[in-house]
């Protein structure tokens, strides 16, 4: 996001001279200008211009050739003049006042004036300087290279200010404060620009802005008329450009303009300007040559991204148009890329012979033969490596273009190439701006580098102006709830750019026109013109919302809304949250996970490749290679979370998670893609609905270790299967669902002791909702957990579906007493226990109030392959005592239903 | 104490000093018993069937008539006294004990009782439901979707065009397969299917999970939880916007707390606002800190919903509940919420 240097914004916007990057910040946040950062000074102390006045090469054992230099650093930091011995020579020399420094490297001589940072100076990195000892001498400073100073990473160079800046020697005096000369002293705000806003990418908008928040005066230097050279118009001999898009995104052609201008005989070692590599490099870009500078500047600057060619290597006509698929380019980062038809570039037409060394020329649809052979760049991205400005270059070509936003966001989203110039593209540049930038570069060309502007202009324009909104006056008040007047509203309005056509103005709508309307007062409105650099502003709102800002969201009042009243917490809400707070009250404690997963979480779960759980839906860009999918269960993770708990030395887990689980479609289509700003068609609402694949939501927990804990009261009790069964079918009846457990067999539970939750009754008998048991010995291992740990995963959403939510309906409670028989049966060790109950329940009928197992007995006194099931019953009659001729009757209708299924009453 | 033997030579119920005698001996014996044991042995000595004065009452039988009821005024109310003393020793006797029991069953209460595991709830999960009462009080509802969502639910429905640069802003977890479905990557869609579901006047909240290609870290998780705000209605203005989230900031971080709004972007709310929040515990002294992002809904969410535009206006907001939670109780490294450790919900218990 861009920097804002103060001493460059205070071009365009008048600025308090004591400013800081802190007083920056909070004039650009109230009109929306976020500050991201504020980056502190990169250099601090005494930094100074010295100059070089002797210079001893002194060669060292290690190989090496220091250099022991005495550099003036002026009056106020020399020390004075002195002599010292010459341990070579052995001769006393003279030494002139001055500091001495050793310097090991050798790309400067002696009467160079150079970069001295003196002991105090705190370079970037942070790397504080202090007079050292070494080499045999007392090193009382540094002479300083431009990665030292941050202002690039070319490590070996000694910064020779003339030579590597442009400075003229008359503006340098020993002991000037380089800090301030070369830019590296301010704190700089970086500020975070929002999507909408692409013309804040730039100097010019940001000085907007700071005007609108302050009402300082501000100069738009993106306006011709405030040139000191107004652009000049195209010309005949122009260089020639021909947009040839024959596949434009959305029927918004690639390019709507395209800016040419020449200037011819620039000396290739002109350096730009010291104030102005000062200010890119605070700015966040490095200095490069003076061409390359002089097109970032502007861009910085205007917001008007800009290439420049080298003349001589660019044959006309530049030709703009789509990749050819399998076309390559390779950038100016050095990496070919494999250009898709989409890519908009730009081209140029060299003579056949001249573009024999290039292997990937295809001809495209749309051009002759011989133009737009060869990639120069792609457009509004990054340019080529072929036709680029280098050393040598004295003919330059600028280009300056607009092209469309939806075309460079899909190509530099493409290719991962984030430039500057993508960057303001895809948010929208000014299509005014071209031919003003690029007059900029000419005359900065000119000034620095020497050149001759070329009188051939191009400019080719199909620019379509800005279509007008119509507001109504009172929109931004009804929207707002601040009252704003017509006069505040055109003012604002202005302010930001827009041409605002008052009622009294404005034609009369049409319809108004008809007798029967004419007499009804239409309501007021405004006809705005939005300026060229807010290619935001589409519609009206967008228009409230300028005006809202720009007067203040400190002035919109606080008044709570009375909502209509709704009816609270839906059934399935409530119950979501009775299960968890049941469980964590029943002694579990609640956890999150994430719901990313990979094949081998779901293998270690014992999920066969069949498994319908193993289909999971996957993730293009996972976060983690190894887990791409979209879990199936809750467990999984759930697992993983308890393993962690127990690797942290928690003895005893008891844990649960609810969440939602993400089962794949049976018959995947695509969900469609309806056009913004319209509702779908039912066609494709139904396809959207179902595309989206179910996520039921899931209630599980895991058990290891001890659930009532061991003390001084006794060795607690271990949870087991039992436990994942209780606490799987309290979840059910939390909804007011009766559920049976059926033995099953289903991973990850252990086979003999897993019990599917299966709905007992009603519409949805038979329904399994979920399974309880002790984890599998194989998953409890592979999880770490300790032997026999249990689990249970419930469908709560299928949960909530079986439940009516009908209201109980009572039944009353009767005082007469109860009576209380004991029978113990002895049956196969094979019929489950919930087979004797059901017999037992069928033979004592509707006076059964309460059954109780309260033993379960195997050994040699009731034979081998047996087991004895002892019960407690409590019989109730609703309709008077029970009489011993009563509790006989039914103990002998119990004992007759049990012998039914083979139980026999112990003796 | 005397031992009464049958073989004695009875005492005559005509005896007065004799019985008092054996009176004044029962009361004696009665007041020297020092616990219950003792008293019974007493009863048994002085009122058993061979004690003095029930050998004595028995002799009444032979005696002749007009003696009879001499000697029975003689006996009677004797062996009535020394019953009520022996009861009213015996009511002594069983407080002592009563209150020597209780002395004796005290336990050292300082005991650890921690034989049942305590559970506890996520503090994440806790505040969905703290936020989603706040909004059932102010008369809204509570609104969920998927997880997993169509790219049009995310983006399209909420004017986010297909190359608008917001969109890839937001770093979206897409599915594989070009099934054109994206997890979440805010609770907005929620916005879109409600509306599209029961049209407007609407006043929903919609806690839940989203999801961004952030990798974890102190303050990002690529999995958290975000409340979206929608309130749909005739004539809502960005003032009842400033109104909720000035009620909602209290409940969340009690009276004294304040919002204020910045002008922002989201493709989805034209007026567009950050709101920050006066954070008065903010490290390094009180000051402003993000809350969360805000706007009056944009026309087209409203189009895109078939809810009409001209007829229907309001607000929408959402906030993240991470960074809630982080503020409301000091949490600073996000590895606490998502890890999972149970010590890290124990803190927090049932209720925050």
């Amino acid at each position: 996001m861009p920097l804002v240097v103060t001493d460059w914004l205070a071009d365009h916007v008048a600025l308090p001279a004591d400013l800081t990057a802190t007083d920056l910040a909070a004039a650009l946040v109230r009109v929306g200008l976020e500050e991201e950062t504020i980056h502190a000074a990169n250099v601090t102390g005494p930094l100074v211009v010295g100059r070089v006045l002797t210079m001893k090469p002194e060669p060292q054992k290690n190989g090496k050739t220091i250099n022991w230099c005495r550099v003036d650093v002026g009056p106020e930091h020399n020390e004075p003049a002195t002599t010292e011995l010459d341990k070579r020579t052995g001769q006393v020399e003279d030494v002139p006042a001055g500091r001495g420094i050793v310097c090991g490297a050798h790309n400067f001589a002696a009467g160079d004036l150079v970069v001295v940072s003196l002991p105090g100076t705190v370079l970037p990195g942070p790397f504080a300087i202090a007079a050292r000892k070494t080499y045999g001498h007392v090193s009382d400073g540094m002479i300083c290279s431009v990665a030292e100073l941050g202002l690039g990473d070319e490590a070996s160079g000694i910064i020779v200010l003339p030579r590597d800046f442009g400075f003229a020697e008359a503006d340098l005096t020993p002991g000037q404060n380089a800090i301030k000369l070369l830019g590296l002293g301010d704190e700089v705000l970086e500020i975070n620009v929002t999507p909408d806003r692409g013309y804040a990418f730039s100097y010019r908008g940001v000085a907007r802005e700071y005007s609108h928040s302050t009402g300082a005066a501000f100069t738009d230097p993106g306006l011709a008329e405030n040139l000191p050279t107004p652009p000049p118009a195209a010309t005949k001999d122009g260089f020639v450009v021909a947009v040839q898009d024959a596949a434009p995104i959305h029927g918004v052609t690639g390019c709507d303009r395209f800016v040419t201008r020449i200037v011819r005989g620039i000396d290739p070692s002109a350096p730009s300007p010291a104030w102005m590599q000062a200010r890119l490099t605070a700015s966040g870009m490095r200095p490069i040559s003076l061409a390359v500078d002089v097109t970032n500047y502007v861009m910085l600057d205007l917001g008007q991204p800009l290439h420049a060619y080298d003349l001589d290597k660019v044959a006309a006509p530049i030709v703009v148009r789509r990749a050819q698929s399998g076309e390559k380019l390779t950038t100016l980062d050095d990496v070919t890329r494999t250009l898709d038809p989409e890519d908009l570039l730009i081209t140029d037409s060299p003579v056949p012979s001249s573009c024999a060394e290039s292997q990937d020329i295809a001809q495209p649809q749309g051009s002759s033969a011989t133009t737009g052979t060869r990639i120069l760049g792609i457009a509004g991205v990054m340019g080529g490596a072929s036709s680029e400005i280098t050393r040598t270059t004295q003919n330059v070509l600028v280009e300056a273009a607009h092209f469309d936003p939806a075309s460079v966001a899909r190509t530099s989203r493409r290719h991962k190439l984030p430039s500057e110039a993508s960057k303001r593209f895809e948010r929208g540049v000014d299509p005014n701006l071209p031919a003003v930038a690029a007059q900029r570069v000419v005359d900065f060309l000119v000034e620095f580098g020497g050149g001759v502007a070329d009188p051939a202009v191009s400019d080719l324009n199909t620019v379509t102006s800005s279509h007008s909104i119509t507001l109504p006056v009172e929109l931004p008040t009804r929207i707002a709830g601040v009252d704003y007047t017509e006069a505040q509203i055109t003012d604002i309005l202005e302010q930001i750019g827009c041409t605002v056509v008052r009622p009294a103005q404005a034609t009369r709508p049409a319809q108004a026109t008809h007798p029967a309307q004419a007499t009804k007062a239409a309501p007021a409105t405004l006809t705005v013109t939005p300026p060229s650099w807010r290619p935001d502003l589409t519609e009206a709102v967008n228009l409230v919302e300028e005006i809202v800002r720009i007067d203040g969201y400190d002035k919109v009042p606080s008044t709570l809304p009375a909502a209509p009243g709704g009816t609270g917490l839906t059934p399935s809400q409530r119950l979501r949250r009775s299960v968890a707070r049941t469980l964590a009250e029943a002694g579990l404690v609640e956890t999150l996970s994430y719901p990313f997963v990979g094949e081998a979480d779901n293998a270690a779960l014992g999920l066969t490749a069949d498994d319908p759980r193993s289909n999971a839906v996957r993730l293009l860009n996972p976060l983690a290679e190894d887990k791409p999918l979209m879990r199936t269960t809750v467990l999984v993770s759930l697992l993983d979370t308890a393993r962690r708990n127990v690797s942290r030395g928690i003895p005893n887990v008891a844990v649960f998670e609810t969440g939602l689980v993400t089962l794949p479609c049976d018959e995947p289509a695509a969900a469609p893609i309806p056009p913004v700003g319209q509702l779908p068609s039912a066609d494709d609402l139904a396809a959207l609905y179902a595309a989206v694949p179910a996520q039921p939501r899931h209630v599980a927990a895991v058990l290891a270790g001890r659930l009532d804990a061991a003390g001084w009261w006794g060795k607690g009790r271990t949870a087991d299967w039992a436990d994942a069964v209780e606490l799987a079918t309290l979840v059910a009846a939390r909804a007011g669902v009766t559920v049976t457990t059926e033995p099953d067999a289903f991973m990850p539970w252990h086979p003999g002791r897993c019990a599917a939750l299966v709905v007992d009754g009603g519409e949805y008998d038979g329904l399994v909702l979920g399974h309880a048991g002790e984890l599998h010995p194989k998953v409890a291992e592979r999880f770490s957990l300790p032997a026999r740990s249990a689990a249970f995963e419930v469908n709560l959403t299928a949960l909530d579906t079986v439940a009516s939510n009908a209201p109980v309906t009572a039944h009353p409670v009767t005082a007469f007493p109860a009576a209380k028989e004991d029978f113990a049966f002895v049956v196969d060790q094979e019929v489950p226990a919930k087979a004797l109950e059901a017999a037992i329940l069928v033979g004592a009928g509707d006076v059964l109030e309460d059954l109780t197992l309260f033993d379960i007995f195997t050994g040699e006194q009731i034979g081998s392959g047996k087991k004895s099931l002892a019960y407690a019953v409590r019989l109730r009659s609703d309709s008077g005592t029970l009489s011993a001729d009563n509790v006989r009757d039914v103990r002998a209708r119990i004992i007759a239903a049990a012998n039914t299924i083979g139980a026999t009453l112990r003796a | 104490m005397s031992e009464p033997t049958p073989t004695d030579a009875t005492l005559s119920p005509l005896d007065v000093a004799g019985l008092d005698a054996a009176v004044e001996a029962a009361l004696a014996d009665v007041a020297s018993a020092g616990d219950l044991d003792a008293l019974k042995v007493v009863r048994t000595a002085h009122t058993g069937e061979k004690s003095p004065l029930a050998l004595a009452n028995r002799a009444i039988g032979s005696l002749p008539g007009k003696e009879k009821a001499a000697a029975g005024k003689n006996v009677g109310p004797r062996r009535g006294s020394i019953n009520k003393a022996i009861a009213a020793r015996q009511a002594e006797l069983e407080a002592e004990r009563d209150e020597r029991v209780l002395v004796d069953e005290a336990v050292d209460v300082t005991l650890p009782t921690n034989r049942r595991a305590q559970g506890a709830r996520h503090p994440i999960e806790t505040i969905q439901e703290h936020i989603a009462d706040f909004f059932i009080g102010l008369g809204w509802e509570i609104a969920e979707g998927p997880e997993l969502e169509a790219e049009w639910f995310n983006f399209d429905a909420l004017n986010f065009g297909p190359d608008h640069p917001a969109r890839q802003m937001q770093d979206t977890f897409f599915s594989d397969g070009g099934r054109n479905l994206v997890l979440r990557t805010h609770t907005s869609p929620v916005q879109a299917r409600e509306l599209l579901k029961r049209g407007a006047p609407l006043y929903i909240a919609c806690p839940g999970k989203v999801f961004r290609t952030d990798a974890l870290d102190a303050t990002h998780t690529p999995v958290f939880h975000q409340v979206e705000g929608l309130a749909i209605d005739r004539g809502l203005t960005m003032a009842n916007l400033v109104g909720t989230l000035d009620a909602f900031a209290r409940a969340m971080f009690g009276p004294e707390a304040r919002t204020r709004l910045r002008p922002s972007f989201f493709p989805f709310t034209e007026p567009s606002a950050e709101m920050d929040l006066w954070f008065p515990q903010k490290k390094g002294g009180p000051g402003w800190i993000e809350w969360g992002g805000c706007g009056m809904v944009h026309p087209n969410v409203l189009r895109a919903s078939g809810v009409d535009p001209e007829e229907f206006q309001g607000f929408a907001f959402g906030m993240g509940i991470e960074r809630t939670l982080m503020l409301r109780h000091s949490i600073s490294d996000m590895h606490d919420i998502v890890e999972g450790d149970v010590r890290f919900s124990t803190q927090f218990g049932m209720e925050i």
